[in-house]
């Protein structure tokens, strides 16, 4: 029997012992910090906004990602932005496409905090195979935008069947510190440039537990063990802060991004299952002076809910994944309501490209489960795990989201409640640009990849 | 504190039911799994670990235990075709994960019955969703073919095997290419060779020895030899349009094989060839990514078009993240591909049908698992709302009359931490 492509790449990180390269940094590289300032923000986004007609939507429930909720809601958007977000008294004005919602849905943009979209793009190729630098067990000087795809059909399907309009691709959990993740708007692109999220931060991608133990501990190097992992993890901040407070003569890009970590300006989305071990990570944190924004599938967070909260840490989950590893062995349904209910964070996130598509009903599954423990957390609130919630714990939660005046129109009609399984996106904007409509044919994209192939096109 | 531990205790000391109860579940929506719409205000008898009646205007027999089924829904419990059930705790841990075994000398051979563990914590959480009944395949190890299979239920008792040894699963395409030495060339004459190995190895006398020009083992060809006399289901994975055509040409070189395909990802394109042939399709529907060269023509359509078109096809599967609970998403995503413009679904009965009778049937169990008819197990499901609905979940779960415990390692957890206060006590004396 064949497994599925996840799990395929979860198995393939279960037995790597391929021979290790030490990744000789590239030490020669002797720039000055300054003259690489003046060359301004490399790798910079070009994405601009495409064209979009001022649009009301009108009759709908509406859903703002910030636990709002209108019943025969108008949402009014023009030139990228949110204009207004109101009620049936809402006037639409003048020159405006009204958009029938009648019995449908509004809510914001989903987001996904944790795809690999692009660096384990499709088909899953060795050639392909992007998303993992397992050459050395800290690789913070990666960048997950270097090996992103922008022709992965992964995108358009996250578009057209889950409503995704932004994502965070991170680099794989091989390594201890996996490189930088980067943010995308989704939208098709010929580069990656068109589609990097303007103006966000990056983040450090770090992982915990048996991953890195397990990738290094086999090919009989450090870390083998838990306490490897911490060990090698401190020296690297250590490290970094003696970086920090040098000269900068000779510029290393690892450090570059632990230097930033450590100035606040790049945020930490830190995999990480166990309960304890994220406790210890909190501590780390506090001894290196830096903050965990997000800990990634956190299986056991709901054992401290108390914590996280505390912290002011993000839990970034699965509804309901368990059981594939040992560190999951303790993944419960509940999850999501019982952090909930310690006032703790929830994201709901994918790391799958199946389940990108599908990241409103795992959140429904979620909430599910809590109400039948008599948690009972209302739809509107559901709604922000997997819009606003993910767009703060990526540090763009003051440009998307939600349906707030300003903001940009990253907007999703629904045919009927998101949390029902018999809903689909019908229509879905990107800074106010229709890029899906489900009764439009031309509105949705078809990737390079799969041009003149068997199926090309169809209805996915 | 004290209260809470001392009815924990007694839970835990309680025994478990181990008799057929006869009981009625009333004023249900009745959704019998044989493809028609769910009925209001239904009724279902079950007596003597069979179900007697089910549907609107059914008595309920004098005396009989009846459970009011108002706001509710009652079913047959699912059938998850396809499997890993009982063969693993843990997929990283080695140890605790028997679903493959590339380093064994046999292939064909190997028999999951006796790897089975009912105790397993996966059948304790499937059963929490509605799952009663399951096939359960071995992952190919160091050959194209994985082994022999087994069809179990999954009630909270030591009785879990219902039929070793129900089919033989092999793999073609890119897979079963990696598996016979590096191409689908290989694959098809590794195939046809253990095929006529099994064939001569089954019309030896007993005792006579094989020829030395053999690569399988003497237990390998044996076992085959019950696939080509079409005693034996044969599971073959597939994806490709044009492999699904190679395989349904081997039944005119072997005409008994019962082929059932596994996957088929493209088999949307080769509907009708699939329907000509009766050969039935087991898929996890919502793959809709070009994820290999042989699912290039991967759609969420590809259920409903290949049903159109005439092919028997039960959703299944599932192993790894693909968990048997999520059946029910799976089938209510293909009711929701009706709305869409372009695409082709499932209505709610087909889709429902998908994860009850129609597995049932292609396992071997047609009319007796998976739907609720007279002479049926009594495998019955109340659900607090619409079973493909993810809001729902199951309240009670019977298996052949039997109520089961919905209890497990995640259900203790959730119970203990539902609460973080360690005031007086650790954590670990709430139990």
């Amino acid at each position: 029997m064949r497994v599925s492509t996840a799990m395929r790449r979860w198995t393939s990180l279960l037995a790597l012992g391929a021979a290790l390269t030490l990744a000789g940094q590239a030490a020669d590289a002797k720039k000055k910090d300054k003259d690489a300032k003046a060359a301004g923000t490399p790798y910079a986004s070009t994405y601009k906004a495409y064209p979009g007609r001022p649009t009301a939507l009108v009759g709908a429930t509406v859903y703002d990602g910030r636990g709002g909720r209108i019943e025969n809601g108008t949402v009014l958007f023009e030139n990228g932005r949110v204009v207004a977000v109101g009620g049936a008294e809402l006037a639409v004005p003048s020159g405006y496409d009204r958009v029938d919602g009648a019995g449908k849905f509004v809510t914001p943009g989903v987001i996904d905090i944790h795809s690999h979209l692009g660096v384990y793009p499709s088909p899953g190729v060795d050639a392909n195979s992007d998303g993992n630098e397992m050459t050395s067990p800290t690789t913070p000087d990666v960048w997950a935008e270097h090996s992103v795809w922008p022709q992965d059909p992964g995108f358009s399907r996250a578009l057209v069947n889950g409503g995704v309009t932004s994502l965070q691709i991170l680099p794989g959990s091989g390594n201890l510190m996996g490189g930088r993740a980067v943010t995308l708007k989704n939208v098709p692109s010929r580069t990656v440039q068109g589609m990097k999220f303007p103006g966000a931060p990056y983040s450090l991608k770090m992982a915990c537990g048996e991953n890195p133990k397990r990738v290094y501990g086999a090919r009989n190097q450090k870390p083998s063990t838990r306490m490897g992992n911490f060990s090698v993890n401190r020296q690297a901040w250590i490290d970094a802060k003696q970086y920090m407070d040098g000269d900068h003569a000779e510029r290393d890009l690892g450090k570059d991004t632990l230097e930033g970590v450590l100035k606040g300006e790049i945020l930490v989305q830190n995999h990480c299952y166990r309960a304890d071990e994220m406790a210890q990570v909190l501590d780390m944190a506090k001894e290196m002076g830096y903050k965990v924004t997000a800990f990634h599938h956190a299986v056991e967070a709901y054992k401290i809910g108390d914590l996280l909260k505390a912290n002011d840490v993000c839990a970034a989950i699965w509804a309901d994944w368990y059981g594939f590893k040992m560190e999951a062995y303790d993944g419960i349904p509940e999850n999501a309501a019982l952090l909930a209910k310690q006032g703790a964070c929830v994201v709901i996130h994918s790391d799958d490209e199946n389940g990108i598509q599908r990241l409103n009903q795992a959140a429904a599954r979620a909430q599910a489960s809590g109400r039948r423990i008599g948690v009972d957390i209302p739809d509107a609130q559901v709604v922000g795990w997997f819009t606003y919630n993910a767009a703060k714990a990526m540090g763009i939660g003051a440009k998307t989201g939600s349906l707030e005046v300003g903001k940009m129109a990253d907007v999703v009609l629904w045919n009927g409640n998101p949390l029902s399984v018999y809903s689909r996106p019908e229509k879905v904007w990107v800074d106010g640009a229709m890029l899906y409509d489900a009764d439009d044919p031309k509105r949705k994209p078809v990737s390079d990849f799969e041009l003149g192939q068997p199926g090309e096109g169809d209805v996915k | 504190m004290k209260t809470r531990l001392l009815i924990a205790a007694l839970l835990v000391a309680a025994p478990l039911p181990v008799f057929a109860q006869d009981f009625a579940v009333t004023n249900a929506t009745v959704a019998t799994g044989d493809g028609g719409a769910p009925v209001e205000h239904g009724t279902v008898v079950v007596r003597g670990g069979k179900v007697v009646a089910a549907g609107a205007g059914v008595a309920v027999p004098a005396g009989i235990l009846t459970v009011d089924g108002t706001g509710k829904w009652v079913t047959p419990g699912l059938f998850s075709a396809v499997t890993d059930l009982g063969l693993v705790d843990v997929d990283g841990v080695d140890d605790s994960n028997d679903t493959s075994a590339n380093k064994s000398p046999f292939n064909a051979a190997l028999d999951v019955a006796p790897a089975l563990n009912p105790s397993s914590e996966h059948i304790a959480v499937s059963r929490e969703g509605g799952v009663t009944r399951a096939s359960v395949a071995a992952f190919n190890g160091g050959s194209i073919f994985a082994g022999q299979g087994a069809v179990i239920d999954l009630g909270a008792d030591a009785a879990m095997l219902m039929r070793p040894r129900a089919f033989q699963y092999v793999e073609l395409g890119e897979a079963g290419a990696r598996f016979a030495g590096g191409s689908r060339v290989a694959a098809h004459t590794a195939l046809r060779n253990a095929l006529r190995e099994a064939r001569e190895a089954a019309a030896l006398a007993p005792g006579a020895q094989r020829q030395g020009d053999v690569l399988l083992t003497r237990a390998d060809a044996l076992a085959l030899a019950k696939v080509i006399d079409g005693s034996q289901p044969l599971y073959v994975g597939v994806e490709r349009a044009a492999d699904i055509r190679s395989v349904l040409a081997l039944k005119s070189e072997f005409p008994k094989l019962d082929l059932v395909l596994v996957g088929a990802t493209e088999g949307w394109l080769v509907g009708a060839e699939i329907a000509a042939a009766r050969v039935p399709v087991i898929t996890m529907p919502m793959r809709d990514l070009p994820a290999a060269f042989e699912t290039l023509a991967a759609t969420m359509s590809n259920v409903g078009r290949m049903k159109k078109a005439g092919v028997k096809v039960a959703i299944g599967m599932f192993a790894g993240m693909d968990q048997p609970r999520y059946a029910p998403q799976q089938a209510g995503n293909l009711v929701a591909l009706t709305k869409i413009p372009g695409a082709t679904g499932l209505t709610w009965g087909e889709a429902f049908a998908a994860i009850t009778s129609v597995p049932a049937q292609i396992s071997g169990f047609g009319g007796k698992l998976g739907v609720l008819a007279p002479g049926a197990a009594g495998d019955v499901v109340l659900w607090d709302g619409d079973p493909l609905e993810l809001s729902s979940a199951p309240v009670e779960v019977w298996i052949d009359g039997v109520k089961q415990p919905l209890a497990s390692h995640q259900s203790r957890l959730r119970a203990r931490y539902n609460d973080l206060d360690e005031t007086y006590l650790p954590k670990a004396y709430v139990w």
